[in-house]
C-alpha cells in the first residue's frame, strides 16, 4: 500500500516588483502567510519564509547575494536553491516566485 | 686609632694664604658617600680652579664605600679594598680636608661655618651632605648614663662600628640583631658567617618590608631561616639587659633572648642638627629645590640628609645624582641643571639571596597593573607594577635573570611586551599549542555561538582545510569574535599540520581577494563608487557576496566621502533603518546626547515620545545617552520627527559616543574642562564610519570617572592646559587599557591628533578590527612616528582625508524621517507578529 500526498498550489498577487529595492527583501501576506520576497541585483527573484527557524529573526532585513540570505541576527546563511543552512541547521521554507506584469506573485 | 685611607707620616700641604686666593670658597659638611662624590664632580668641572674646597668629616678616615661595610664585616673584604679617595687624594688636589672635626653650626648671616675644634670657615657656599645615623629605638638599658651605648651594643653605619663588631665576633658566641631590613639581615649573615649564633628580631610583619611586599618577604624568611638564622617578626624588643655588657633583650610579648652581641639596623634617621641649629627649613630632611638648594641661597644639601619633593633617600644612585646636579650648577657647567627625582633600582644579594628591587613594591592605583609570580618552595618571588604601560616598579627575589631587561624598562621606559608575563619569565614559543592541546574537547570556545573545542576538532574532521571553513561552519568566532585567535590555534592544533594555506585570512572582505591597501588602490584606480561596481570588477566572476557588503560599505565611504554611491542593499540593516535591531527584530533609538550632556526640554521630550510610542523600555547606557528600546521599525521615522534630536549612532560601525566627566567646572578635583572638549570631539566626529565601532570619552582628571583610559580614544587632563590622548582601550568581551599616544598642551591639538589616528585607523585597519587589537597590531611605536613625527609624510593626506569624513557628515535620521532612502525603508518584515515582544517595562 502506498501514500500519496496530494499538495495544492495557489498563486498570490502579493505586490508590484518595485516594491521590492534592488537586492532587498521585503516581506508579504500572501494566504495568510508571512513571505519575504527579494529582488537580487541580477533581476532574478526569490521568495522564503519570513522569520528564521533559529530565533525568530526577521529574513526580509537580510542581506543577500547570488547564493544565500544570511539572517540579520545571527548570521545564519541559507541557500537560495533549497532553503538548507551553511551550516548545517534547520533549513528555511522558499517559494516559487515569479513577475507578471509588473506584479509580483508568489506560489504557495 | 688606625686612620683608613691615612696619609703617610710626615707629609704636610701647602696653602696660599688666604688673602691672595681669588677663588671662590666652597665647603662641604660631610665625607662620606655623597660629600667626596660631589667634591669629585665639581673638579672634574675644572672646579679646582674656581672653588677652594674645604671640606669637614666627621669621621677621622679619608673617605670609604659605605655600602661595602656587609663584606667587610663578613670578612670578605678588606678594609683598603673599601677605600674611595685617601688622605692624599685631598691633598693632591688643594682641598682642605678637615678629618674627625664635627661641625657645630652655622652663621647663615655671616656665612660662616663653627667647628667643634673651635675653628670658623668663611664660605661663598656651603654644601651639606651630613648622611645619616643609626636609629637606635627606645628600650630599657641600650643606653648608659653618658647617653652612649651599653658595652656590646653596636649600630652598624661606619667602619669604626664595623671593626668594633669584628673584634667582638672572637669572644662573643650569640648576637641578636635588630632591624630586617637589608643591613640588618646583611649584619646576621655576616656574624653567622663567623660561627655565632644569631636570631634576628624585626619590628614589622615580614622582612625588608620598605623593599618587598608580604609574600616576598615571607619566601626570604625562608631561604633566611633555611641559613639557620632564627627570625621574630612583628615584635618589640623593649629592653636590653646587661649591667656592664650586653647580656640578652627582652621583646615585647615577654620573650627573653639571651645574647653577648647586639646590632641595632633599625633604620637610619637623616642627620639634621647643624641644619636645625643653623635655622635651616628641615622636615623628615633638610627641604631643598630642584637645584638641591635650601631655603638659604648659598647653602645646599645633597644625599640622605636632603629631603626633596617629600623624598628622602636612603640609597647611593640618588645621592650621585644631587652630587652630579649640584656640581653642574655651582661650576657654571650648567646653570640651569635640576634634579627633578630618582628611580631607584637595586640590586643586591642578601643574606645569601638574590635581590633587585626598583619603584614600587605593590600596586598603588587602582589602574596599576600587577603580575606576581610566586614560587615559595624555589624561594622564588617575581612582581612587577606597571603603570601606563611603563614599568614603575620591580621585585625579583630568587631568580634576577630578567633584572637587565627590567632595570631598562624601568629607566629608559623601554616598551613592554603584551603579554606581561615575559616580563618575568621566558616563555618558549610551544606554549600556546600545548595549551590548546591539553584544554578537555568539551571546554567551550565560542560563547557567543556556544562552540566547542571538540566542536571545532569535528569540523576539522568532517573535511574543513582552513580557519575560515571552520568557523563558517561551526560559527565560532562569529558572534563577539574574541576568540578567533583561540579559534585559530586549535584548528591548526587540531588539522595537525594539514591545514591549507588559507589566503582568505589577508583579504579585507572574503567576497574580493585583496587586503585592504590593495583594494583601496583598485578601488581608486577603477573609480569604482558604489559595492555593486566593487563586486563587478574586482570579484572572482563578478559575483556579490552577501557577507562582505557591509565592510565594503564602510569602505566607499571612508575612500569616497559623501561622492560613493549609497545602495541600501549593501547596507547591513542597522544602518538601513539606523537603529541597533533587537532580539524581536524591533529597533533602539538613541538621541545624540552629546558628552552626556542633556536639558530638561530634551528629558521631557524624550519622555514624551517614549509614552507617545509606547516604548517597552527607556534605558540610561553606557556611552551616556538615553536608549529607547522595542521600537517597532514602522514607528522609526515618526519618533525622529517628534524627537526632532539627531542620531546617536548607537548602531553602527562608527563613531559612537564620547563620554565625559564634569570636570572642572563643577569637579572639585577636575583640572580642566573635560566636558566641553567631550562635547566638541563628538561634534567634530559624530557618525564618521570606520573598520568597528569607535568609542571615546574625556576626564578631567587621572581619577578616570568616564573611563577614558579604556576607550578606543580617551584623553585625560592632566593639569596645566595638558591633555593626555590614550589610543586602542576597551572594556568590552577585551579589557585593555589605551596606549598613551602623546601628551598635548590645547583641546585643539587633541582635536587634531585624534583625527589624524581616527583616519589612519580607517585606512589600515582591518575589517571589524577593533583599536584594541589594530594598535598592538601595528605597534605603538610605529604609530606614533606617523602620526606625530610624521615618520612616513602621511600627515597632511590624513587631516585632509578625516575632514573629507567630516564633511559628508549627513544626520540619517533628518534625512530618512522627511522621505525614505528605499520603497517601503520602514516596512513591517514580520506583519504578522505582534511586536514588540522584547518585555515591556
Amino acid at each position: 500500500m502506498s501514500l500519496t500526498e496530494e499538495r495544492t498550489t495557489t498563486a498570490h498577487v502579493v505586490g508590484r516588483v518595485e516594491d521590492v529595492p534592488p537586492g532587498e527583501g521585503r516581506t508579504f501576506v500572501a494566504g495568510g502567510e508571512q513571505v519575504a520576497v527579494f529582488r537580487l541585483r541580477d533581476g532574478s527573484l526569490h521568495a522564503t519564509q519570513a522569520a528564521c527557524p533559529h530565533a525568530g529573526g526577521p529574513l526580509a532585513d537580510g542581506q543577500t547575494d547570488v547564493d544565500v540570505l544570511v539572517c540579520p541576527l545571527h548570521q545564519y546563511a541559507y541557500r537560495w536553491a533549497d532553503g538548507s543552512s551553511t551550516s548545517g541547521t534547520a533549513p528555511i521554507r522558499v517559494f516559487a516566485v515569479h513577475e507578471a506584469d509588473g506584479a509580483l506573485v508568489v506560489t504557495l | 686609632m688606625r686612620v683608613l685611607g691615612a696619609r703617610p707620616a710626615g707629609a704636610t700641604a701647602l696653602h696660599l694664604d688666604d688673602d691672595l686666593d681669588p677663588r671662590g670658597r666652597l665647603v662641604v659638611v660631610g665625607n662620606g658617600m655623597a660629600g667626596a662624590r660631589f667634591v669629585e664632580e665639581v673638579l672634574e668641572r675644572g672646579g679646582g680652579d674656581q672653588f677652594r674646597i674645604t671640606v669637614f668629616g666627621d669621621e677621622p678616615h679619608g673617605n670609604y664605600n659605605r655600602i661595602m661595610l656587609s663584606p667587610v664585616l663578613a670578612g670578605e673584604s678588606s678594609e683598603d679594598e673599601i677605600v674611595l679617595n685617601p688622605h692624599d687624594w685631598y691633598t693632591d688636589n688643594g682641598i682642605d680636608l678637615r678629618a674627625g672635626v664635627r661641625v657645630e653650626r652655622i652663621d647663615t648671616a655671616a656665612k660662616q661655618v663653627h667647628a667643634a675644634d673651635g675653628s670658623v670657615t668663611g664660605y661663598d657656599h656651603l654644601v651639606l651632605a651630613t648622611g645619616s645615623y643609626s636609629f637606635v629605638p627606645p628600650m630599657a638599658g641600650v643606653r648608659r648614663d653618658d647617653g652612649s651605648l651599653l658595652s656590646g651594643v653596636y649600630g652598624f653605619r661606619t667602619i669604626d662600628e664595623t671593626r668594633a663588631m669584628l673584634e667582638a665576633t672572637s669572644r662573643c658566641t650569640r648576637a641578636v640583631v635588630m632591624g630586617g631590613g637589608l643591613l640588618g639581615l646583611e649584619a646576621a649573615r655576616a656574624l653567622q658567617g663567623h660561627g655565632l649564633q644569631v636570631e634576628l628580631v624585626h619590628a614589622m610583619p615580614w622582612l625588608m618590608n620598605a623593599q618587598l611586599d608580604a609574600e616576598a618577604g615571607a619566601i626570604l624568611k625562608r631561604s633566611v631561616e633555611s641559613l639557620g638564622i632564627t627570625v621574630h617578626l612583628d615584635v618589640l624588643a623593649t629592653e636590653v639587659l646587661g649591667a656592664d655588657s650586653v647580656e640578652g633583650v627582652v621583646l615585647k610579648d615577654g620573650r627573653r633572648l639571651d645574647c653577648d652581641l647586639l646590632v641595632v639596623a633599625a633604620g637610619v634617621r637623616p642627620h639634621t642638627d647643624v641644619a636645625v641649629r643653623s635655622g635651616l627649613e628641615v622636615q623628615r630632611a633638610i627641604v631643598v629645590d630642584d637645584q638641591l638648594r635650601t631655603d638659604d641661597p648659598d647653602v645646599y644639601a645633597i644625599g640622605e640628609c636632603a629631603q626633596h619633593r617629600g623624598e628622602v633617600y636612603g640609597l647611593v644612585a640618588p645621592a650621585w645624582e644631587h652630587a652630579k646636579v649640584l656640581a653642574d650648577v655651582l661650576t657654571g657647567t650648567d646653570p640651569a641643571a635640576d634634579y627633578t627625582g630618582s628611580r631607584t633600582a637595586t640590586k643586591l644579594k642578601v643574606a645569601g639571596v638574590d635581590v633587585a628591587v626598583m619603584g614600587v613594591s605593590t600596586p598603588e592605583r587602582d589602574d596599576d597593573e600587577f603580575l606576581v609570580i610566586s614560587e615559595p618552595k624555589r624561594g622564588v618571588h617575581l612582581s612587577v607594577v606597571i603603570r601606563d604601560d611603563r614599568l614603575v616598579g620591580a621585585t625579583l627575589l630568587g631568580d634576577t635573570r630578567k633584572v637587565a631587561f627590567l632595570t631598562q624598562a624601568f629607566d629608559r621606559g623601554a616598551p613592554l611586551p603584551e603579554e606581561r608575563i615575559r616580563l618575568l619569565v621566558d616563555l618558549s614559543d610551544g606554549a600556546a599549542e600545548v595549551g590548546v592541546a591539553e584544554m578537555p574537547a568539551d571546554s567551550q570556545v565560542c560563547n557567543c555561538n556556544g562552540v566547542s573545542k571538540g566542536d571545532i576538532c569535528g569540523a576539522v574532521g568532517g573535511g574543513c582545510g582552513s580557519v575560515g571553513e571552520v568557523m563558517d561552519r561551526t560559527r565560532a568566532g562569529k558572534g563577539c569574535g574574541s576568540c578567533t585567535s583561540l579559534v585559530k590555534q586549535i584548528v591548526e592544533w587540531a588539522a595537525d599540520g594539514e591545514l591549507a594555506e588559507d589566503p582568505a585570512a589577508s583579504y579585507y572582505v572574503p567576497g574580493v581577494p585583496m587586503p585592504k591597501p590593495e583594494l583601496i588602490r583598485a578601488i581608486r584606480e577603477h573609480d569604482l563608487r558604489s559595492v555593486s561596481a566593487v563586486f563587478a570588477t574586482l570579484a572572482p566572476n563578478g559575483k556579490d557576496d552577501a557577507r562582505s557588503k557591509m565592510g565594503l560599505t564602510s569602505l566607499l565611504k571612508m575612500v569616497w566621502g559623501h561622492d560613493h554611491i549609497p545602495e541600501k542593499d549593501a547596507e547591513f540593516i542597522n544602518d538601513r533603518v539606523h537603529g541597533n535591531i533587537q532580539r524581536d527584530g524591533t529597533f533602539s533609538v538613541v538621541p545624540q546626547m552629546k558628552g552626556g550632556v542633556t536639558t530638561p526640554a530634551q528629558l521631557r521630550r524624550i519622555a514624551e515620545v517614549a509614552e507617545k510610542y509606547e516604548v517597552p523600555m527607556v534605558k540610561v547606557t553606557g556611552g551616556q545617552r538615553i536608549d529607547l528600546l522595542g521600537v517597532r521599525k514602522e514607528d522609526l521615522p515618526a519618533m525622529w520627527s517628534d524627537l526632532g534630536m539627531p542620531s546617536g549612532y548607537a548602531y553602527g560601525k562608527s563613531m559612537r559616543t564620547v563620554k565625559t566627566c564634569v570636570g572642572s567646572d563643577f569637579c572639585r578635583f577636575g583640572l580642566d574642562d573635560s566636558t566641553q572638549l567631550g562635547i566638541d570631539l563628538e561634534t567634530r566626529f559624530q557618525g564618521i564610519e570606520s573598520p568597528a565601532k569607535i568609542k571615546m570619552a574625556v576626564v578631567g582628571c587621572p581619577r578616570n570617572c568616564a573611563e577614558a583610559y579604556v576607550k578606543d580614544v580617551g584623553v585625560v587632563a592632566v593639569g596645566s592646559g595638558r591633555w593626555e590622548v590614550y589610543v586602542g582601550g576597551a572594556a568590552g568581551a577585551t579589557v585593555r587599557k589605551g596606549d598613551l599616544l602623546a601628551t598635548v598642551d590645547s583641546p585643539q591639538a587633541v582635536m587634531t591628533l585624534t583625527g589624524r589616528f581616527l583616519q589612519y585607523y580607517r585606512e589600515n585597519a582591518n575589517w571589524l578590527e577593533r583599536t584594541y587589537d589594530f594598535v598592538p597590531r601595528v605597534g605603538l611605536d610605529k604609530i606614533k612616528r606617523v602620526l606625530l613625527e610624521d615618520a612616513e609624510g602621511l600627515c597632511a593626506d590624513l587631516d585632509a582625508g578625516i575632514q573629507r569624513a567630516i564633511d559628508a557628515y549627513r544626520d540619517p535620521w533628518g534625512q530618512d524621517a522627511a522621505e525614505p532612502a528605499t520603497p517601503g525603508q520602514f516596512r513591517p518584515a514580520l506583519p504578522l507578529v505582534a511586536l514588540p515582544k522584547v518585555p515591556v517595562r
